[in-house]
C-alpha cells in the first residue's frame, strides 16, 4: 500500500474515514508493535473533515506515521523513553507543520530505540518492534517503528530520523526505501536531539516516488533552525528514467571484511543493473573510513550527554512519588527514567567532554570528521553518486546482539560516515537473503538529493521493486 | 597562583605594614541587555517585570525537547556597542558554547554561553578613585540568563523554592575585569562607571530588579582568593567585599590560611558564607553549541562604531569646554545621561553656570535625599525657576522652596510662587518697612550709632519679619544703612 494505493481507494469510493479506520484496525491487530501512541481521535476527526470539505495539498488525506522523537502538539511524544512517558508537547515540529499544511493525516507515533540510541529498536521502553519480514527479527533502528509500519502495510509513508543510520538501517532491514537528507535540508526544529550536528529527519516509503514526494513537503529553509539552508528543489520532478550521465563510485572500504557475502553480491548486481541502464562506475577509496565509527560515537555521545541533561523531571516527564531535595530528586528520576544504553552513552559522552579529555577525544573526533568530509568531497568530484551496502548484514534476531553493545555499534559501519560528512544518502531494497531484504545505499553530493533519488528510482523501475 | 606554604604565609603575615597589605579584586559583572525587546535566542518579551510568573516563555526559553535557539542579531549589535565603549578588541568571528551544569533554574541542563571566540577581549575603562585609575577588561561575552529561584526563607534554610522562567533566556553580557581593583570602594566606582556607560549606550536599564549581578574575586596579595557569587546590588558588592576584606585579614592575622573557595553573599545578614571549596569546583564541559553556527561580526563593527553615542568621559570634557562650567559640575552632570541631557536643555535658555550649580548641587541633592531620579522634574520648570531667580523675582531661598514643593506636592513654578507668596518684594515696600522699623526701635538705632554691629542684625530681622521673609536680605541691609 503506497500513496497511489490510498488515492485509488478513495477514488474508488471509500471515504477517507474508512481508509484511516481500516489502518487503525490493522494496527490494533498487528504483532509488530510499531506504534507507541495512536492519534486515533485526531486522525479520524481530520478524516471526517476531509470527507466533508475535500483534501488539500500535496499529501491530501494521506495517512502518515511519525517517529516518536518528533514533537507533535497534543500527541504524546516519548522518544521511546520512560522519562518522557506522558509528555504531550505544546508545539509542532517544523516538519509537522509542513505535513499538516499539505494535508497529511498523522495517525500515530512510532516506536524507536530510546532517544534514537540503537540500531534495532530493542532499547525502547515500550518493548521491541518486530520485523514484518520475520517476526523473530529486529526491524533495525533506531526508526524501527516507522520502517516496520510502512513495510507491514500499516501506513504508506512515515518519518524517521537519522543520526548515524537510523533511517537507512531499518529501511534496509524491512525492505523499504529510506532517505537521510543532506544536513541542513530539513529543519530540525522540533526534533528531539540525540546528536544535533549529525542528524536529519528523513522519509520512509514503499517506493522512491513517495519518498521524493514526502521530501518535497518537508524540505526547505526554516529560520528557527540556524543550521537549515535554502537548498530545496522539486524532487518528484527530478525522477527522470535516465541514469546515462550518472557516474558511480564504489568505495572499497565499504565492502569486504565484516560484510555478509550475500549482501555484497546483491549490491554488486545492483550496480550492474545501473551499468546496464547506462551509468558508469569506478572503484574509489575513502581512506579515513576506518576512523569514522570512533569519531561518530565520540561526537554523538558527547552531544547526547549534554542534550539529555534537560530531562530532570522538573518541568515535564517522569515524576517519582514524593520529592526530596533537588539533587536527590533529579538523580533518582534520571536513574529510574533512562534505560541502560542511554545511561551508557551519557556516561561515555560526559567522560569525553571532561576537562583533560576534551582535546584527546572530542576535538580529535571533530578533526577526523573534517578529514572524512574531505574524503567524500574529493570522491564526489569525479563521481555523481557512491554506492555501498547499507548494512553489513540482513536483520538479526531479537536479543541476538543486545547484550553486546560494541557488536551493535559496528553494525553502523557503513552508515555513520555519511552523517559525519553531512551528505545525503538513500537506502533502496536490492535483493534478499532468504526472506530477509537487503538494502543498497546510494550516497550523493551535498544537497544533490535529486541525483540519488533519480538513480534509486531508475534502479527500482528496472528491478520490479 | 601558586599556593604558598604555611611557613611562608606566617612570615608574610608578620611583615611590618601587614595591615596595609594589598587587596586584589576582580569582578565578573553580569548585566541584562534589558533594552532589547526580545530574549537572546527566542522572540519572547524581555519586559517580564509586570508579568505573572512563567508567562513570558515559549518552547525555546523553556528548553522544551526539540526546540532550537536562534541568535538575536540585535543582542549581538548591543554587545558590540558595549565592547567598543569598553575599548575592547572585537573578534572577527564569534562562537557559542554550552556550559553544562545542573540547576533547577537552568531549563536545558546547560547554559548557552561563550568560551573561545567571545565577542571581545582586552579593553579598559577609567575610574576616578584617588586620581584617575585604569581598570583593564579581560573579556566580554554573551550568554543567556537562567530563570529565577525564589527561596522561601534563606538559601541555606529554605524548605522549598519556586521557579520563575520569565527571565530564562534574557540576553546577559558578562564583563570580566583583570584583578586591577584595590578597594571595595573602587569596585563600587567601577560598577557605577560601567552602569553609566551602558545607559549612555541605551542597552541597559539599571533600575530594573535583577538587571545586574556580580561575582567578585577577592584576595590579599599572595593569598588564595575567594569568589563571592551572585551579589545583586551595587551597594551589596561594596559591603560584601568589605566584609570579605576584614574576614581575610583577620584570618591572616591569626595565622590561618585563607582557603580558595566560593562564597555566597547574604544580603540580609550582610555576611558571606562558604558554598564550596576548590576541590568541589565544577567541570563545565564546555563544547561548541551545535545548534548555532559561528557568526561573522567583523563586517558590522565599523557601522556600529560610527553610530556610537557620545560617552560619559567625552561628554564631561565637552560640557567643560562648551559651557565653561567647572569640571566638578561636569562630572556630576555626566554621571547620568538623563541628568546631562537635562542640563543641556536648561543651559540653552539660562546662564550655563547658574544652571550647572542649581542642577548639580541643589536639584541633584534634593533628588538624592528623596531617592528619586531626574525624571521626576521637568527641565521647563527648572528654566522657569532659574529665569525668575535671574530676574530678581524670587530669592535663592525661594527657589529652593519651589524645587522642594514641586518634588513633594507637584505643581508648576509660577503657581507655587504665587500660592506660597514667594515673589520677591518691591523696593518701595521694603523702604516703607525700613522706615517703620527705625521709628519703632529707637534703642536699637542708638546702639547702631554707638557702633554696636549686632543692632543692625536685629533691625534687619525686624524688617524681614515685617516682609514675611520675602525681601532680599542684601537690599534690606543696603536700605537700612542708607536710612540710618
Amino acid at each position: 500500500m503506497n500513496v497511489d494505493g490510498i488515492r485509488e481507494m478513495v477514488k474508488s469510493g471509500k471515504s477517507v474515514e474508512e481508509v484511516i479506520q481500516s489502518l487503525f484496525d490493522k494496527i490494533e491487530r498487528s504483532k509488530l508493535n510499531a506504534f507507541i501512541t495512536l492519534a486515533k481521535e485526531q486522525a479520524l476527526e481530520e478524516a471526517r473533515r476531509v470527507d466533508k470539505h475535500g483534501a488539500k495539498g500535496m499529501l491530501g488525506a494521506i495517512p502518515i506515521a511519525i517517529k516518536d522523537c518528533i514533537s507533535t502538539r497534543g500527541i504524546q511524544t516519548t522518544c521511546g523513553s520512560k522519562i518522557l512517558e506522558g509528555y504531550v508537547p505544546p508545539y509542532d515540529a517544523h516538519v509537522i507543520e509542513r505535513l499538516k499544511a499539505d494535508g497529511a493525516i498523522i495517525i500515530g507515533k512510532t516506536n524507536m530505540d530510546e532517544f534514537a540510541m540503537g540500531s534495532s529498536t530493542e532499547t525502547s521502553y515500550f518493548g521491541p518492534t518486530r520485523n514484518p519480514c520475520d517476526l523473530s527479527r529486529v526491524p533495525g533502528g533506531s526508526s524501527g517503528g516507522s520502517a516496520a509500519a510502512v513495510a507491514g502495510g500499516e501506513v504508506p509513508i512515515a518519518l524517521g530520523s537519522d543520526t548515524g543510520g537510523s533511517v537507512r538501517c531499518p529501511a534496509s532491514f524491512c525492505g523499504v526505501v529510506g532517505l537521510k537528507p543532506t544536513y541542513g535540508l530539513v529543519s530540525r526544529y522540533g526534533l528531539i536531539a540525540y546528536a544535533n550536528s549529525l542528524e536529519q529527519i528523513g522519509p520512509f516509503a514503499r517506493n522512491v516516488k513517495d519518498v521524493a514526494l514526502l521530501l518535497d513537503v518537508i524540505a526547505g529553509y526554516d529560520p528557527r533552525d540556524s543550521t537549515s539552508m535554502d537548498k530545496k528543489c522539486e524532487y518528484t520532478k527530478e525522477l527522470r528514467d535516465d541514469v546515462s550521465d550518472v557516474k558511480i563510485g564504489v568505495p572499497k572500504e565499504f565492502f569486504g571484511e565484516g560484510i555478509d557475502e550475500d549482501v555484497e553480491k546483491a549490491v554488486w548486481s545492483g550496480i550492474k543493473v545501473l551499468e546496464d541502464l547506462g551509468a558508469s562506475y569506478t572503484e574509489i577509496s575513502l581512506p579515513h573510513t576506518k576512523y569514522s565509527l570512533a569519531a561518530y560515537y565520540i561526537i554523538a555521545m558527547s552531544e547526547a550527554s549534554s542534550n539529555l541533561a534537560r530531562f530532570d523531571g522538573l518541568r515535564y516527564g517522569l515524576r517519582l512519588g514524593k520529592d526530596k531535595d533537588w539533587h536527590t530528586t533529579f538523580s533518582e528520576i534520571r536513574a529510574n527514567g533512562f534505560g541502560e544504553e542511554v545511561k551508557r552513552r551519557i556516561l561515555l559522552g560526559t567522560y569525553a567532554l571532561s576537562a583533560g579529555y576534551y582535546g584527546r577525544y572530542y576535538l580529535k573526533a571533530l578533526k577526523v570528521r573534517t578529514l572524512i568530509k574531505r574524503d567524500f568531497e574529493v570522491a564526489l568530484k569525479d563521481t555523481s553518486v557512491l554506492i555501498t551496502p547499507t548494512m553489513p548484514f540482513p536483520a538479526f534476531k531479537i536479543g541476538e546482539k543486545i547484550g553486546d553493545p560494541l557488536a551493535l555499534y559496528l553494525a553502523d559501519v557503513n552508515t555513520v560516515p555519511i552523517n559525519l560528512a553531512g551528505v545525503p544518502s538513500i537506502s533502496v531494497p536490492c535483493g534478499f537473503v532468504g526472506k530477509l531484504p537487503i538494502g543498497m545505499q546510494i550516497i550523493g553530493r551535498h544537497f544533490d538529493e535529486a541525483t540519488i533519488l533519480r538513480t534509486a528510482h531508475a534502479f527500482e523501475r528496472n528491478t520490479g521493486g | 597562583m601558586k599556593p604558598q606554604s604555611y611557613e611562608l604565609h606566617m612570615l608574610l603575615s608578620e611583615t611590618p605594614g601587614d595591615e596595609m597589605k594589598d587587596v586584589i579584586i576582580g569582578l565578573e559583572v553580569h548585566v541584562q541587555l534589558n533594552k532589547l525587546r526580545s530574549k537572546l535566542f527566542c522572540s519572547c518579551s524581555t519586559q517580564y517585570h509586570d508579568s505573572e510568573p512563567n508567562m513570558c516563555t515559549c518552547p525555546v526559553c523553556l528548553g522544551l525537547p526539540g526546540a532550537l535557539p536562534v541568535i538575536n542579531e540585535k543582542a549581538v549589535d548591543s554587545a558590540i556597542k558595549v565592547a567598543l565603549a569598553l575599548n575592547c578588541n572585537i573578534e572577527e568571528q564569534i562562537m557559542f558554547y554550552r556550559k553544562n551544569y545542573y540547576y533547577p533554574d537552568l531549563v536545558k541542563g546547560f547554559q548557552i554561553s561563550q568560551y573561545d571566540y567571545p565577542i571581545a577581549m582586552d579593553g579598559k575603562i577609567s575610574i576616578e578613585a584617588d586620581g584617575e585609575r585604569e581598570i583593564r577588561i579581560k573579556r566580554v561575552h554573551m550568554e543567556e540568563d537562567p530563570g529565577r529561584l525564589i527561596h522561601v526563607g534563606t538559601i541555606d534554610r529554605s524548605r522549598y523554592s519556586l521557579i520563575d522562567y520569565n527571565r530564562s533566556g534574557v540576553a546577559l553580557l558578562e564583563v570580566v575585569t583583570e584583578p586591577d581593583l584595590r578597594t571595595p570602594k573602587e569596585a563600587r566606582l567601577f560598577l557605577n562607571k560601567l552602569r553609566n556607560i551602558l545607559e549612555y549606550l541605551d542597552v541597559f536599564d539599571g533600575s530594573l530588579e535583577g538587571s545586574l549581578r556580580v561575582d567578585a574575586n577577592i584576595s590579599l596579595a599572595g593569598g588564595a582568593r575567594a569568589e563571592i557569587k551572585n551579589i545583586s546590588s551595587y551597594k551589596g558588592v561594596e559591603k560584601a567585599l568589605l566584609f570579605e576584606t576584614v574576614r581575610q585579614k583577620n584570618l591572616v592575622r591569626r595565622g590561618i590560611r585563607v582557603a580558595q573557595e566560593t562564597r555566597h553573599y547574604d544580603e540580609v545578614r550582610g555576611i558571606t558564607i562558604s558554598l564550596r571549596t576548590k576541590e568541589e569546583e565544577k567541570d563545565y564541559r564546555y563544547f561548541p553549541e551545535p545548534d548555532l553556527v559561528p557568526l561573522r561580526i567583523g563586517d558590522r563593527v565599523d557601522d556600529i562604531k560610527r553610530a556610537l553615542p557620545e560617552l560619559p568621559d567625552a561628554k564631561r570634557q565637552r560640557l567643560v569646554k562648551q559651557y565653561d562650567i567647572s569640571d566638578h559640575h561636569a562630572k556630576v552632570l555626566t554621571s547620568e545621561l538623563k541628568l546631562a541631557n537635562f542640563f543641556e536643555r536648561v543651559a540653552t535658555k539660562v546662564d550655563a553656570n547658574l544652571s550647572a550649580t542649581w542642577i548639580a548641587d541643589v536639584l541633584k541633592g534634593e533628588l538624592n535625599y528623596r531617592g528619586i531620579g531626574i525624571d521626576a522634574f521637568s527641565p521647563e520648570h527648572m528654566i522657569q525657576i532659574l529665569q525668575m531667580l535671574k530676574n530678581d523675582k524670587i530669592t535663592e531661598k525661594g527657589a529652593v522652596q519651589v524645587i522642594r514643593t514641586i518634588l513633594d506636592e507637584g505643581g508648576a513654578p509660577p503657581e507655587i510662587v504665587k500660592r506660597k507668596g514667594l515673589l520677591k518684594i518691591e523696593e518701595s515696600i521694603i523702604t516703607r518697612a525700613v522706615a517703620e522699623v527705625i521709628k519703632e526701635n529707637p534703642a536699637a538705632v542708638k546702639d547702631y550709632h554707638d557702633g554696636k554691629n549686632e543692632a543692625l542684625h536685629f533691625l534687619m530681622g525686624q524688617v524681614m519679619k515685617k516682609t514675611h521673609g520675602r525681601a532680599d536680605p542684601s537690599m534690606v541691609s543696603k536700605l537700612l544703612k542708607e536710612k540710618l
